[in-house]
């Protein structure tokens, strides 16, 4: 690691970037990554919506459909939604609390680079025999019987992004307990690290069922056991079992981070503090732990009995009181403030109903006996859509607008930013609302296409309407991007000009080291507090000193393209179901899992001190020379 | 900085070590006596179930609520988790266990097919 | 404090694992990660038990018919030494005694060797004399996946501990090392603790039926 500035090639970027343990460079990758995958879900949304507006549709064929249908949900949820997500709480977390990175810089990139091959392996299905196709859910008796590799794709490909999720989980929970700066107790900890903590410890303890559930449909299909096979004693409820009882976790991983992002901005863009902080934090506590204790409302239909049925749905209410005292200590935070309408402010505010919308039509499935006329319709696509978007896609879109300065040096065009919520807004609106009532009039869904004559044709347009509406605010988006990287105006520190949190005390970009010194926490908002004192600076806890860094390193790429190889050739090997296997697939397998293995030795059999830099560095960057 | 110097010229090093010494040694007994009642729990579970004299209603809570003994003697003594700077460690595996808890008792309660 | 620096009995810390912020976080992070694996064997055993004796008819055998007691005494007495040997282990690492640590981990993986030998000898002969495979039926499938998956634990924890013997024969005992000998045991407990639920849930309550 040099001390004086050189002018980086493109080889050398591109070599940073595959080889970084750095959390602001890794939230790069997963925002890039991330968003890539964000627009192949929503072409393959315009996909489902272009064949569904009108009836007898043969824009693709039912096999496609169901293709696009499964692909669609699996990515934007797995690979879109969940990185950009990794992506704000690696940008803004370690500098909330004050550190200077992660626990595991090491994990971190590996992390992301399980999840780059996972995505990369799931993806790959489309050029090799067909994607997945028995919906993001992949019911073990649809799946087994599923002709092609597709779900061999879904199966191994998730199998190796959810290690990452796994990992960075760990990784979080352990910055956040042992790394906070002097002086933030808890308690004084911002919302969003208080929301990335909780949803870490719902993907460590939610994730391992997933896998145990992933695990079990691989053996069925690729080395022939027996778990799901009713013939030879198996039992396909065991998947939704577990697929649930990760998936309704998941929905909380999803939804929490967003919650927090809101609980940052509405603040900020009020100039008044979060109402009702040790409430907003138990209720995330509370949220979290309600939400293990669900999962079966997926499953009212599937004949549990009464008992079973009547627990869970009382369960699943209860939810929706935790829920609502975030609801309205955002209302109250408002309440009496200084409002500035900047984007990420527009996006609070479409957030709340929106969000309110897809939670009480939640409520309503929650009702048993209800469910088992809602159930598989468009009234439950309605319902998970308002949340999702109108609270997970609310919260990433807002995020952008207000992390962006923080993670690139520049701000993205407010004006274009207003046209993309704008179009945004009106056409995710016109998409889901109609949907609830299609899905009342009796609309199926996941299905291909519908009957002329049920009156389910106005209904269908319309849907399809808002979607193109919605793609046109993307595009606006994505011009954005490209026209704010263009002209490249840099901001300071504290562009918003009303930030609260210590991310908002140092430069955008932060230096690669985040903190010259250690700063020490005199209470919550703790950026606020020293700008109402007059503060320019953050409090340092400690004198100025060297610094401890760690290596890059171009292991945790190599330990990910191990399982990646290792996927094909469990995929192909000569036990699986679709009877394809071909010789080299062992081979390949046990090279693939070498590859992991060996590199994880290289790594443990060296010592990686890390290097240090030296305070004089430090002292003369302050100067205006650049450090690093 | 030279070690050797050091100690020499600490007498309250060499007292902390001798204090530290005899501390773990005494904890390492207990470590023996605590291994040599798993080894008793171990063996009363096999021979409960052996000899077959008893009915399944009392054999199956009565070996489970062994298992859980002996398991907390691993996770308090063998695994330290009884010394201090465990708090949040044992928060985080006590909630593990209320899910695993949870996820049993729907597997042997609500599947029936 | 470096952590490269060379102790003697006498400095060198109480509790060497967490002396460095990187053991503490390590420490935590195993603790954490050893969470997971409490909620993954959880599902194990659901699933187990869910396709407990779950045949397609009765030619196939099942958890009374199979398991042989004495063997799975032999192992788990194994693996319960294994598991005071590390802790052994761990005491001498807390005194300073490289030497002796390292003999009483070597003790440990020759059990743990013990462990798994038995253990393949028990999958042979259940593959040999009862037709009983991963694809017999989904008893079985279950069957082999929870203790399967249990022993390519002990397997992984075996070339852990090696690698970790074979590594710092030379370097000997350091602040860099110290946590990741204790990680590593914590681990080796964990199995053990695992163990104790695969003995009481699939062996002796299969026999009792």
């Amino acid at each position: 690691m040099s001390s004086v500035a050189v002018k980086k090639g493109l080889g050398a970027s591109v070599w940073e970037y595959l080889t970084t343990v750095d959390h602001k460079k890794i939230a790069h990758l997963y925002l890039g990554t991330g968003g890539f995958f964000f627009l192949l879900g929503g072409i393959e949304a315009l996909f489902i919506r272009i064949q569904l507006m009108k009836p007898n549709n043969n824009f693709v064929n039912e096999q496609l459909f169901n293709e696009i249908m499964t692909m669609h949900g699996t990515t934007m949820i797995f690979l879109a939604a969940m990185p950009i997500l990794f992506a704000f709480m690696n940008a803004v977390v370690p500098i909330q609390i004050g550190a200077r990175d992660v626990a595991f810089p090491f994990l971190n990139a590996l992390g992301f680079w399980l999840f780059f091959f996972g995505g990369m392996f799931l993806n790959l299905s489309w050029f090799l025999g067909g994607a997945p196709d028995a919906g993001w859910t992949s019911y073990a008796s649809l799946s087994l019987r599923s002709e092609g590799h597709g779900i061999d794709f879904y199966t191994l490909g998730l199998q190796i992004s959810g290690f990452g999720t796994l990992i960075s989980g760990i990784n979080f929970l352990a910055t956040i307990i042992n790394m906070r700066a002097p002086g933030m107790s808890f308690m004084r900890m911002p919302l969003f690290t208080w929301t990335t903590f909780i949803a870490s410890a719902l993907i460590l303890l939610a994730f391992p069922p997933l896998t145990i559930g992933v695990f079990l449909l691989m053996f069925d299909r690729l080395f022939g056991s027996n778990f799901f096979d009713v013939t030879m004693g198996g039992n396909t409820i065991i998947w939704e079992h577990f697929f649930w009882i990760f998936g309704h976790p998941e929905v909380y991983i999803l939804v929490l981070p967003a919650f927090g992002i809101f609980s940052e901005i509405i603040p900020t863009f009020s100039r008044k503090r979060l109402f009702g902080y040790s409430s907003m934090v138990f209720a995330t506590v509370l949220i979290g732990f309600l939400g293990f204790m669900v999962w079966a409302h997926h499953m009212f239909t599937t004949g549990l009995g009464n008992v079973a049925n009547a627990i869970f749905a009382i369960a699943t209410m209860a939810i929706a009181v935790p829920t609502g005292i975030k609801i309205f200590n955002w209302l109250l935070t408002m309440w009496g403030g200084s409002i500035k309408i900047t984007v990420p402010m527009l996006y609070a505010l479409g957030f709340i109903p929106s969000f309110v919308i897809g939670g009480v039509t939640g409520v309503m499935q929650a009702v048993a006996p209800l469910d088992y006329q809602l159930h598989d319709t468009y009234f439950i696509v309605a319902h998970f859509h308002y949340v999702i978007i109108g609270g997970v896609v609310f919260g990433i879109l807002a995020a952008t607008h207000f992390y962006w300065p923080k993670m690139f040096g520049t701000k993205l065009s407010e004006k274009m930013g207003y046209v993309t919520f704008t179009l945004f807004f009106i056409g995710f609106h016109c998409t889901f609302f109609i949907q609830h009532f299609l899905g009342l009039m009796g609309m199926p869904r996941r299905v291909a296409t519908f009957l002329p004559g049920q009156g389910l044709e106005l209904g269908n347009l319309i849907s399809s309407i808002g979607a193109m509406l919605m793609a046109v605010a993307v595009i606006i988006l994505l011009f954005n991007v490209v026209i704010t990287s263009i002209r490249n105006k840099k901001v300071g520190a504290d562009p918003w000009e009303d930030g609260r949190t210590m991310e908002w005390a140092i430069a955008s970009p932060p230096p690669f080291y985040n903190f010259k010194q250690t700063p020490l926490v005199r209470g919550l908002d703790t950026w606020w507090l020293e700008k109402m004192e007059g503060k320019k600076e953050l409090t340092p806890a400690e004198p100025l000193g060297d610094i401890h860094m760690p290596n890059n390193s171009i292991i945790p790429f190599f330990i990910s393209l191990g399982l990646f190889v290792a996927a094909f050739g469990a995929m192909y090997n000569p036990l699986n179901s679709v009877g394809d296997g071909k010789s080299w697939g062992l081979p390949v397998l046990i090279i693939g899992l070498g590859i992991t293995f060996g590199s994880m030795l290289i790594r443990s059999l060296r010592d990686d001190f890390g290097y240090h830099i030296h305070k004089e560095d430090l002292l003369e960057d302050d100067k205006g020379g650049k450090v690093g | 900085m030279n070690m050797e110097n050091e100690q020499a010229k600490n007498p309250n090093l060499r007292a902390h070590h001798d204090y530290r010494r005899k501390k773990s040694a005494k904890e390492m007994q207990v470590q023996v006596i605590t291994f040599a009642l798993m080894i008793f729990l171990t063996i009363v579970a096999f021979i409960a179930v052996g000899t077959g004299d008893f009915s399944v209603k009392f054999i199956i809570p009565f070996i489970l609520l062994l298992a859980v003994i002996q398991v907390g003697f691993q996770l308090y003594y063998f695994m330290h988790a009884s010394q201090k700077g465990h708090e949040l460690p044992m928060f985080f595996m006590y909630s593990a266990v209320i899910i695993a808890f949870v996820t049993v008792l729907a597997f042997v309660t609500i599947i029936w097919w | 404090m470096n952590a490269e620096e060379r102790y003697t009995p006498l400095n060198w810390p109480d509790h060497p694992e967490t002396q460095t912020l990187e053991g503490k976080n390590k420490f935590l992070g195993f603790w954490l990660f050893l969470a997971g694996e409490t909620v993954l064997f959880a599902s194990l055993f659901a699933t187990y038990l869910a396709l407990k004796d779950s045949v397609p008819d009765s030619s196939h055998p099942l958890a009374k018919d199979l398991f042989n007691l004495p063997l799975v005494f032999a192992m788990t007495m194994i693996l319960l030494t294994s598991s005071i040997t590390s802790v052994y282990a761990i005491y001498h690492m807390r005194n300073y005694h490289f030497k002796k640590m390292q003999s009483w981990f070597v003790i440990t993986v020759l059990l743990g060797a013990g462990f798994l030998a038995l253990e393949i000898y028990e999958f042979t002969h259940y593959v040999h004399e009862y037709h009983f495979t991963f694809g017999s039926s989904a008893f079985s499938s279950a069957y082999y996946t929870l203790v399967g998956t249990h022993g390519a634990h002990v397997t992984f924890g075996l070339c852990w501990i090696i690698a970790l013997l074979v590594r710092n024969a030379k370097r000997g005992l350091n602040l860099y090392n110290a946590p990741k000998y204790y990680v590593a045991s914590l681990y080796w407990h964990f199995i053990d603790v695992v163990w104790v639920f695969i003995f009481t849930v699939v062996y002796l309550i299969g026999k009792v039926g």
